[in-house]
């Protein structure tokens, strides 16, 4: 019964909440429901893009390109509208998604076809992709007044009380928690990652879950790319740099296991809520920058070490002959 | 005959050759910034042709590494020793790390000027200020306090804690603290020059400062940033954002009110004046002594302190009446 219980996410939600009592006892007006809409708000991009990463991981990848993705895609679509101003935002997303996911499409290929390993694949593609958007911004930035209103407003829209940012989010983890459990693509994932080789004789193709993983992860990257830009009303080279190692620790802390086939979209969730909390509450509570950095770094190797004490399962003892030490009397 | 023809062009071709010897070999100066995309020193890029086309001779090698990083600018100036150039202009990532390069660089009878941030005496001829510190201290309070006639609270937005500028800045700007009555400085924070930490930085100090009435961000990411995080508080008219930017950057925060003004030097000049002292260094035989007037075409002539440092010029204001006039310039 006790694998219907998620016990790593419930241990996870316990510890954001002692922390956000932490926090409180410093700073009241951090619990307050507006503020806690904020920190939603402030995360989405972090959630949405670990889910992609998640997706990744559990096939026994890594994408280290997603940040340059999203500032590639950032960069492209912020450029169009200064081009298009006219051009209607929901255009603007589907272009955002498809470029996102061709560069996802890419990693994959060449992770699926040249069997590349992916930190090498992704580490290359991560550099190559911020060498494009110094290319074709020639090294410029594209600031707020050039931007049209409705392309910066759209993350800003209040709907139901939430901005869309935070919706776009919610609809992304909803959608994940179907597919990763209900469709076929979410299982074989798992049994891609879990067990490679059983996951041949099942009949599924290792190598097209991976690109498909990398594509999804892509088209997420792409779509938080012109969130992003949108929201902070500037794109340059350098916009979300060394955001790639956020979302996977996001992903760490939320127990999905580096080594692939262990992990939930809940876990992902609340792994990138645990960061977006500390990296929104540190501000607010007077603590030296340094600090941030510690209680990531921390936070990531508890989970690790936990991780890996609850992943040493027993295991199934199928000859009870086999247990009693042999020839030991010989 | 056409052999005798095509003999007598040579010759006058040869002769052309020979005549001008300085157009054979141009003077190279490398101009290497902290990091390339950066419209600040895209700008001071574009001043450096423009003293290269006054000069005639000289050929500008613009570069520096993609991310703000010591290590990467060692690679540039080990690149530009073996492309064994005539001069390098630096804007230092770190005051420290740099020296052993440029002492190798030196050795090997390149010239070494930095600009803008500096590199420690022993590993540079001369320093060009853009401004004198004390001055762009003096100034960032200022600004603050110019809409502040009954006295306030203000909030500091820097770049990194290590980032050299910065600190001096912030450092004299307390110096002054004394001639602006009423002015009280509540808070430093640091948003790494990161649109999303400076963005949630500035948000936090709305936070925890309720009655703030300015932030002063002395880092161009950190200004943007913070004018769009008092748009998005809805606290236009209450919070004024202001520091060093750049008028294309800044030209929506004007717009929308969220900054009164801001004030920079002029990057092109700077630049232009780094490759004017490089060039005087370098081909005039021009020594880089204490109270060394040395000239630097329109720009005037440097005179250098103890420190073989010295001052361009005074940050120039922007504000509403002059921001379309320079927001297309850079």
């Amino acid at each position: 019964m006790t694998r219907f219980i998620p016990v790593r996410e419930a241990i996870l939600a316990a510890a954001i909440l002692v922390l956000m009592i932490l926090i409180a006892s410093r700073f009241a007006g951090f619990v307050a429901p507006s503020n806690l809409a904020n920190v939603f708000n402030d995360t989405a991009p972090l959630i949405i893009l670990a889910l992609g990463q998640m997706v990744v991981i559990l096939t026994r990848c890594i994408d280290l390109s997603v940040a340059a993705n999203l500032a590639l895609t950032g960069m492209a679509v912020a450029m169009i509208n200064v081009a298009m101003p006219g051009l209607p935002i929901p255009v603007i997303l589907v272009i955002a998604i498809a470029m996102g996911a061709v560069m996802g499409a890419i990693n994959g290929i060449l992770v699926w076809k040249l069997e590349i390993p992916p930190i090498v694949v992704t580490l290359g593609t991560m550099t190559i992709f911020r060498g494009i958007i110094f290319l074709i911004s020639d090294g410029k930035w594209v600031n707020s007044h050039e931007m049209s209103p409705a392309f910066t407003g759209f993350p800003r829209a209040e709907f139901l009380g939430l901005p869309v940012l935070s919706w776009i989010a919610v609809a992304c983890v909803i959608g994940f928690a179907i597919m990763m459990s209900r469709t076929p693509l979410g299982r074989s994932i798992f049994a891609v990652g879990g067990n490679p080789h059983a996951a041949v004789y099942t009949g599924i193709n290792v190598g097209k879950t991976q690109f498909v993983a990398f594509v999804i992860s892509g088209a997420l990257a792409g779509l938080t790319g012109y969130l992003w830009v949108s929201r902070f009303a500037v794109a340059y080279v350098d916009i979300a740099g060394g955001f790639e190692l956020e979302v996977v620790a996001a992903c760490v802390i939320g127990g999905i296991s580096i080594a692939g086939g262990v992990g939930s979209v809940g876990g992902a969730v609340l792994g990138a809520i645990f960061l977006g909390v500390v990296k929104n509450a540190l501000p607010v509570v007077n603590i030296s920058p340094f600090w941030q950095l510690a209680i990531s770094g921390s936070a990531i190797l508890i989970a690790v070490a936990f991780n890996a004490r609850a992943g040493r399962t027993k295991g199934r003892i199928i000859l009870k002959s086999a247990e009693t030490p042999t020839g030991g009397t010989s | 005959m056409s052999v005798l023809k095509k003999l007598a062009t040579s010759v006058a071709l040869a002769g052309a050759v020979l005549g001008t010897p300085a157009f054979a070999e141009d003077v190279r100066i490398a101009v290497v910034v902290k990091a390339l995309g950066i419209g600040f020193f895209e700008a001071a890029a574009e001043g450096a042709e423009e003293a290269a086309a006054e000069l005639g001779d000289v050929e500008i090698i613009y570069t520096g590494p993609t991310d703000t990083t010591a290590e990467g600018q060692i690679e540039v100036i080990n690149a530009l020793i073996a492309q064994q150039v005539d001069a390098i202009a630096i804007s230092a990532n770190d005051t420290d790390a740099l020296v052993p390069a440029l002492q190798r660089a030196m050795q090997r009878g390149i010239t070494v000027i930095s600009w803008d941030s500096g590199v420690a005496p022993e590993g540079r001829q001369l320093h060009l200020n853009p401004s004198s510190n004390s001055l762009i201290g003096n100034m960032i309070i200022k600004l603050a306090a110019d809409h502040l006639p009954d006295g306030g609270e203000v909030a500091l937005l820097s770049a990194t804690t290590t980032s050299t500028n910065q600190n001096i800045w912030i450092e004299e700007m307390t110096k002054v603290m004394g001639n602006y009555p009423g002015i009280e400085v509540v808070a430093t924070v640091y948003g790494d020059d990161l649109a999303d930490k400076s963005y949630r930085e500035a948000t936090g100090l709305m936070q925890s400062y309720p009655d703030l009435d300015a932030i002063i961000a002395p880092t161009s990411v950190g200004i943007v940033a913070a004018a769009q995080a008092v748009v998005d508080a809805g606290k236009v008219g209450e919070v004024n954002v202001t520091g060093l930017g750049l008028p294309s950057e800044m030209a929506g925060a004007i717009e929308s009110g969220a900054s009164q003004s801001f004030a920079i030097w002029n990057p092109i000049d700077l630049g232009y004046s780094a490759t004017m002292l490089a060039y005087e260094l370098s081909q005039n035989g021009v020594e880089a002594a204490p109270g060394a007037e040395i000239p630097m075409g329109r720009m005037g002539s440097l005179t250098l302190d103890d420190n073989n440092e010295g001052a361009m010029a005074d940050p120039f204001v922007y504000d509403a009446s002059n921001i379309d006039q320079f927001k297309s310039i850079f």
